[in-house]
């Protein structure tokens, strides 16, 4: 039931705007990827391409070795889950369920009985006889999903399938999402713009940038290993701080730390730190400011100013309940291996002094 | 548009309406139940009642037996027919096509579907009686010259229902419009095409389905429209029954008007039997809510 996809060379053009530009991809039979990308890198057109919707200007799309290219999308074996509206509004959720079963001509008994296995699978067993303007949005897209994995596909496409939904939904969603792919086993092309939905389902995830592959890992791998400064910049926050390489480490905020990957010829450079890796302690001498704080949850973003710029910093929520605007606060970075860029920061290193008032 | 078929829902009156709101709706009510009645009213007196002789329904009676009165209504709703199939072939496929693959050509069709409301059909008849005569003359040494000679057979003039389809083409073009608007017509055809759906089965089993109450008021539009057409089945030659009744009119004023309230009642009679089939539709998918 489940297949290697490969995308070899795909490219894509939309009069000027290259949608795709030579993408390659390889995801092995029974893999969860997450295409990742800021609107119009092309990890929709992708997913297309892999359905049938598009078809490349060049490349190909192999489906276990097998171009498939140009097979019409109705002869494609590749299940998918639109961003919303998708549910056939005539259809109750059974029978929307059992479409693709319906064209094939299985009989009616049999594709009733898929239908509810299907509904009781995606959670929604009561719901068979419901239309799909009874049904909220989390349910709808449970019922695609559930009429996507009908015809047992050996692909599973989701095109932002969560993207309409409220937060608390989503989340919900995307695990259960994860659950069934775990269970079944089936490789599974999931397009979102979240980094935070990518990083929490994927095996890996591939970050696209205007058409090509900037980088593909694991979510650690690309939440801690940025391959270039646009993943950084893409998954998660990266602050830009000013600092001086030598040899093969930083001086950063007065912190000497060693630097990840490769070096700028030119020593002077832009660090990338994340927030939740600044440090800060109340301090009455401290080298910092909290310029505004707010509130996320479980965390605290303050806005910090230091000499020579800005810093964001995350902070467990209880921590943060003394820091308000105008607090002084003593800043240190935490001992890890930093990633550095060439240098977009205009201002100068700053150099930290303890009698800066 | 779809609203003057009555087969749109309209939405519940607001429950805020207190009662002198209501005093004004009543008037209204009664102002226009007024102006709609008292023509009708008085049609309907007429038809019954002849000075000297009293109430009869002698002219309704009349209507069964008159010459002509059952060939031109035939004519009439085979031309009907023919229209509403003709034409939701032509515009449906096509607005399906204009929005899947050229939705920049959706200006273009939009202007050229909405043309023919603004010609006249006194101007275009006659573009169509000279193109009937020039195309005789032109064609008359090829083997086409038969099939021209053919479209005008008075038996069932396919001219008309190629002027019909023109003619109505504004009205459906409106109402597939407004049905189509109503759903997300991209993405249920590429789920369907996902799931094994071939052109054909996604045409009928998805889209027709979803359009029903769209695809019956462009074809009661267009069954009222060709009922009721005159200037170009008369200009043409043809007597098809709107044209039937002002003939008829000249000899047999009572029997005339007659049919006339007759036909009017027949299609308040259709559109009641469709609205309400309609409405039990929706009715019983909102049940469960």
């Amino acid at each position: 039931m489940t297949a290697s996809v490969e995308f070899r060379g795909l490219r894509r053009e939309f009069g000027k705007t290259v949608a795709l530009d030579g993408l390659d991809l390889h995801i092995a039979p029974g893999e969860f990827i997450a295409l990742l990308g800021p609107s119009g890198c092309g990890k929709t057109t992708a997913l297309r391409c892999v359905a049938g919707f598009e078809r490349p200007d060049s490349g190909a799309v192999l489906v276990d070795g097998k171009d498939i290219t140009n097979v019409p999308a109705n002869k494609r074996d590749a299940g998918m889950v639109f961003q919303s509206y998708s549910l056939f509004p005539n259809l109750n959720a059974r029978d929307n369920v059992a479409f693709g079963l319906r064209v094939r001509k299985v009989p009616v008994a049999a594709r009733r009985k898929k239908a509810d296995e299907l509904l009781e699978l995606v959670g929604l067993p009561t719901h068979a006889d419901r239309y799909p303007h009874q049904l909220s949005g989390g349910q709808q897209q449970r019922v695609a999903l559930a009429r996507a994995l009908a015809l047992e596909p050996r692909v599973l496409l989701l095109d932002e399938p969560l993207s309409a939904l409220d937060a608390k939904v989503r989340v919900a969603l995307r695990e259960e999402i994860r659950r069934l792919q775990l269970d079944l086993g089936i490789t599974t092309i999931f397009v979102t713009h979240d980094q935070e939905e990518a990083l929490s389902v994927a095996d890996r995830v591939a970050v696209l940038r205007a058409g090509r592959l900037e980088q593909i890992g694991s979510p650690a791998e690309v939440y801690d290993r940025p391959a270039t400064p646009f993943v950084a910049e893409f998954v998660g926050t990266m602050n830009h701080l000013a600092g001086h390489v030598s040899g093969d480490q930083v001086t950063v905020l007065g912190q000497l730390l060693p630097v990840d990957g490769p070096v700028p010829a030119d020593p002077s450079v832009d660090v990338l730190i994340r927030p939740e890796a600044v440090r800060i302690a109340p301090a009455a001498d401290g080298a910092g400011e909290v310029v505004a704080a707010s509130f996320r949850g479980a965390s605290v973003r303050l806005r910090l100013a230091v000499a020579g710029g800005e810093v964001l910093a995350d902070v467990p929520g209880h921590e943060a309940a003394g820091l308000g605007p105008g607090t002084r606060v003593a800043v240190s970075l935490v001992e890890r291996p930093v990633l550095v860029a060439a240098r977009t920061v205009t201002v100068p290193a700053p150099v930290v002094t303890t009698d800066a008032v | 548009m779809a609203a003057l078929t009555g087969l749109e829902r309209v939405s519940a009156p607001a429950p805020a309406a207190r009662t002198r709101p209501r005093v004004w709706r009543g008037v209204v009510f009664l102002l226009s139940a007024v102006y709609f009645l008292i023509p009708l009213g008085a049609s309907l007196w007429y038809t019954i009642y002849t000075p000297g002789s009293g109430v009869s329904l002698a002219a309704y009676g009349e209507l069964l037996t008159a010459e002509g009165f059952l060939q031109s209504l035939a004519l009439s709703l085979g031309l009907a027919v023919a229209t509403i199939v003709m034409v939701l072939l032509l515009a449906l496929p096509a607005m399906l096509a204009v929005r899947l693959f050229a939705p920049r050509l959706r200006v273009v069709m939009e202007v050229l579907c909405t043309l023919p409301l603004v010609v006249p059909p006194i101007t275009f008849v006659a573009g169509i009686g000279t193109s009937l005569r020039t195309g005789t003359e032109v064609l008359a040494p090829t083997p086409f010259w038969g099939t021209i000679i053919a479209v005008q057979n008075p038996a069932f003039p396919v001219v008309l229902v190629l002027a019909y389809v023109v003619l109505v083409l504004p009205f459906v073009y409106r109402s597939l419009d407004s049905g189509l608007r109503t759903m997300d017509v991209r993405t249920l055809v590429e789920a369907a095409r996902n799931l094994g759906a071939s052109w054909p089965y996604l045409l009928f089993r998805v889209i027709v389905p979803n359009l029903r109450s769209a695809l019956a008021s462009a074809s009661f539009l267009t069954l009222a429209l060709v009922l009721g057409e005159y200037t170009v089945a008369s200009l043409l030659g043809y007597q098809p029954f709107a044209v039937w009744i002002v003939t008829v009119s000249g000899s047999k004023g009572q029997l005339s008007v007659a049919v006339s309230i007759l036909s009017l009642v027949l299609i308040w009679l259709l559109l009641l039997a469709v609205s309400t089939v309609f409405g039990r539709q929706r009715f019983g998918k909102e049940k469960g809510k």
